[in-house]
């Protein structure tokens, strides 16, 4: 029956978790579509698989589809981005006893108070001789960026008052264990692990640096894109009904099963069962916060893949890589993610569609009806926490503002 | 030419070392702990880094090299348009390469090769076959179990797999355990 084959590349994260359930839950095979998946540990290895045609497409941390696309860090190849597998999803975990500086532990406190307190354990640090370091995913990731964005508001700077490298999210914990790093921004369920294990306490969700932030795209060779477009816009009508399916608190003990198993995150079901649920752990002992948009899979169009993500992507790539803001290369980043594909994919089918494919990000501070190709949709508070808003018609200005 | 490698894999890198002492001027060094890993690569400032690619280190080390100030002179990942065919290769072998700039790239071709070859030996000596084996048996059993159903409740292919599927998430369970059930149920019975 299911005749069509697609392979994906994914890294252990709760938020592969689209792609995954489309295939366990027939949805894809509902499409016509049978899905094969290949795991990795490292986002190189994700990205050297889908270059090389190990895979037809993979979840992938959307900042290094642009960064490919452009050329950074190695020649260019065109990737694109037809659909945005959610939003947020991460959070930001101290060692044990600097979260007790910042914050009450067990507790999401504000972004701006846990970002003074963090930035007097970074200057005692710093007059102490030593660098406070911080781990991210990668070097291209949203994680970095919100990290940065995060820290730069709050008045720490990122390249000279503390240390960020790069820590593979598995390894997160016994980082933190061995006293390799005070801290780190990566995605579930590994901020769990590390309060499960004792090492370590969540302090912020990306969510509260900025509410609305795109997080993992479904990422293609462009050529491949246009080889496999039919199995894609399948694909991407497949993992629609997953996500009604994803959000939906009867299902999450199964999906969370599902996620755990040996074959996908091989992880403990009970620790993924937090991040889907929205409801965390954040310090060992303590009881589960609820915080409602932790993870963003579904509504509110979250997998439409909006131009100006993109942008925002790319405006911090500029602000950080320290490059020259490039219009060629804004245009070539914009580009990457791939709204007309996803609109074509969902035509006439399901779901609320938005009538356009841009919008200044951060601006929406209450429920807001906005214009639609077909049915409605509101969008809720998606603010950056300090209140900015991001233009993308003028990534310069934007640029000039940032501290 | 000072070479490291880096594989979690000790009995991997050994044959790798081994195939590299038809190279003269060598200085080989192997890399099995991922504690301290880029400490020891900036100690030893090699040309050129022989990494298998499933090592959950390379984003670190990719990192490394592109910020890092202290190696004198960058590492750039080899790849390099011209030699598309090789780094195809070598990625389909499970190799990645990291090499000096300036590395004379007649150098590095018969070091590439060479890594190829052995990490291909390698795979063939690994049972990994067994995962693959594993996930065509899943296949099979829904197969199976869709073909049983159609059978006996005299119901089209995508039916069977509509009631399997609906079976699935009404128990909670995944669809090959239901279509498990479903088979061995029927074996039970003796059809």
């Amino acid at each position: 029956m299911a005749t069509r084959e697609l392979t994906i590349g994914f890294l252990p994260l709760v938020d592969a978790c689209l792609p995954i359930l489309a295939q366990e839950h027939g949805f894809a095979e509902e499409e016509g579509l049978n899905l094969t998946f290949v795991r990795d540990v490292s986002w190189a290895t994700v990205l050297d698989r889908l270059l090389y045609g190990h895979t037809d497409a993979s979840h992938m941390i959307a900042p290094l589809a642009i960064a490919t696309t452009l050329g950074r860090g190695r020649p260019p190849q065109k990737l694109v981005a037809p659909f945005v597998l959610g939003l947020n999803g991460n959070a930001i975990t101290l060692r044990k006893e600097l979260a007790e500086q910042v914050c009450e532990p067990g507790r999401f406190g504000d972004p701006r108070e846990v970002g003074a307190k963090f930035k007097l354990q970074a200057d005692a640090a710093l007059k102490a001789g030593r660098k406070l370091r911080l781990g991210v995913v990668h070097r291209y990731s949203s994680h970095n960026y919100k990290l940065r964005y995060w820290l730069a508001e709050c008045g720490v700077r990122p390249d000279e008052d503390v240390e960020i490298l790069t820590v593979a999210p598995p390894f997160v914990a016994d980082a933190l264990a061995n006293g390799e790093i005070d801290g780190a921004c990566v995605g579930e369920p590994w901020n769990s692990v590390c309060v499960e294990r004792d090492v370590g306490t969540i302090v912020l969700a990306t969510a509260q640096i900025w509410r609305r932030g795109v997080e993992k795209v479904l990422a293609l060779r462009e050529d491949r894109l246009e080889a496999k477009r039919e199995e894609v816009e399948a694909l991407i009508r497949a993992m629609r009904k997953t996500g009604a399916h994803f959000v939906d608190p009867d299902n999450f003990d199964m999906n969370a099963r599902v996620l755990a198993s040996e074959k996908y995150l091989a992880a403990d079901e009970k620790l993924v069962r937090r991040s889907i649920s929205d409801r965390l752990v954040l310090a060992h002992g303590a009881e589960a916060v609820h915080f409602p948009d932790f993870m963003f899979q579904w509504s509110e169009a979250a997998n439409f893949p909006w131009i100006s993500q993109a942008c925002w992507l790319y405006s911090q790539m500029v602000r950080w890589d320290q490059l020259t803001y490039d219009v060629a290369d804004a245009r070539a980043a914009s580009q990457v993610f791939r709204p007309d594909v996803y609109r074509n994919a969902k035509s006439g089918t399901m779901g609320p569609l938005p009538a356009a494919n841009s919008k200044v990000e951060g601006s929406v501070t209450q429920l807001t009806q906005v214009g639609t190709q077909q049915g409605s949709i509101t969008l809720s508070d998606n603010r950056f926490f300090d209140g900015r808003t991001f233009d993308p018609e003028d990534v310069e200005g934007y640029l000039a503002s940032l501290p | 030419m000072k070479i490291a490698i880096v594989d979690e894999s000790a009995a991997r890198a050994s044959i790798i070392e081994e195939g590299l002492a038809e190279f003269d001027d060598r200085e080989v060094y192997i890399l099995t702990e991922r504690q301290g890993l880029l400490a020891r690569i900036e100690e030893i400032g090699p040309d050129i880094v022989l990494m298998d690619l499933g090592n959950p280190s390379r984003d670190m080390l990719e990192e490394y090299f592109a910020v890092s100030r202290a190696v004198a002179r960058p590492i750039a990942m080899f790849v390099d348009e011209s030699d598309d065919d090789a780094i195809a290769a070598s990625i389909d072998a499970g190799v990645s390469a990291y090499v000096v700039d300036g590395l004379a790239s007649n150098r590095i071709k018969p070091l590439l090769d060479l890594a190829v070859k052995r990490f291909n030996a390698f795979a063939r000596l690994q049972d990994d076959l067994a995962e693959a084996k594993g996930k065509l048996a899943e296949r099979e059993t829904i197969d199976r179990a869709k073909r049983i159903l159609m059978d006996s409740k005299r119901v089209t292919e995508p039916e069977a797999y509509a009631e399997l599927r609906r079976k699935a998430m009404s128990s909670n369970r995944r669809i090959i355990d239901i279509a498990e059930a479903v088979v061995t149920a029927h074996d039970l019975m003796g059809d």
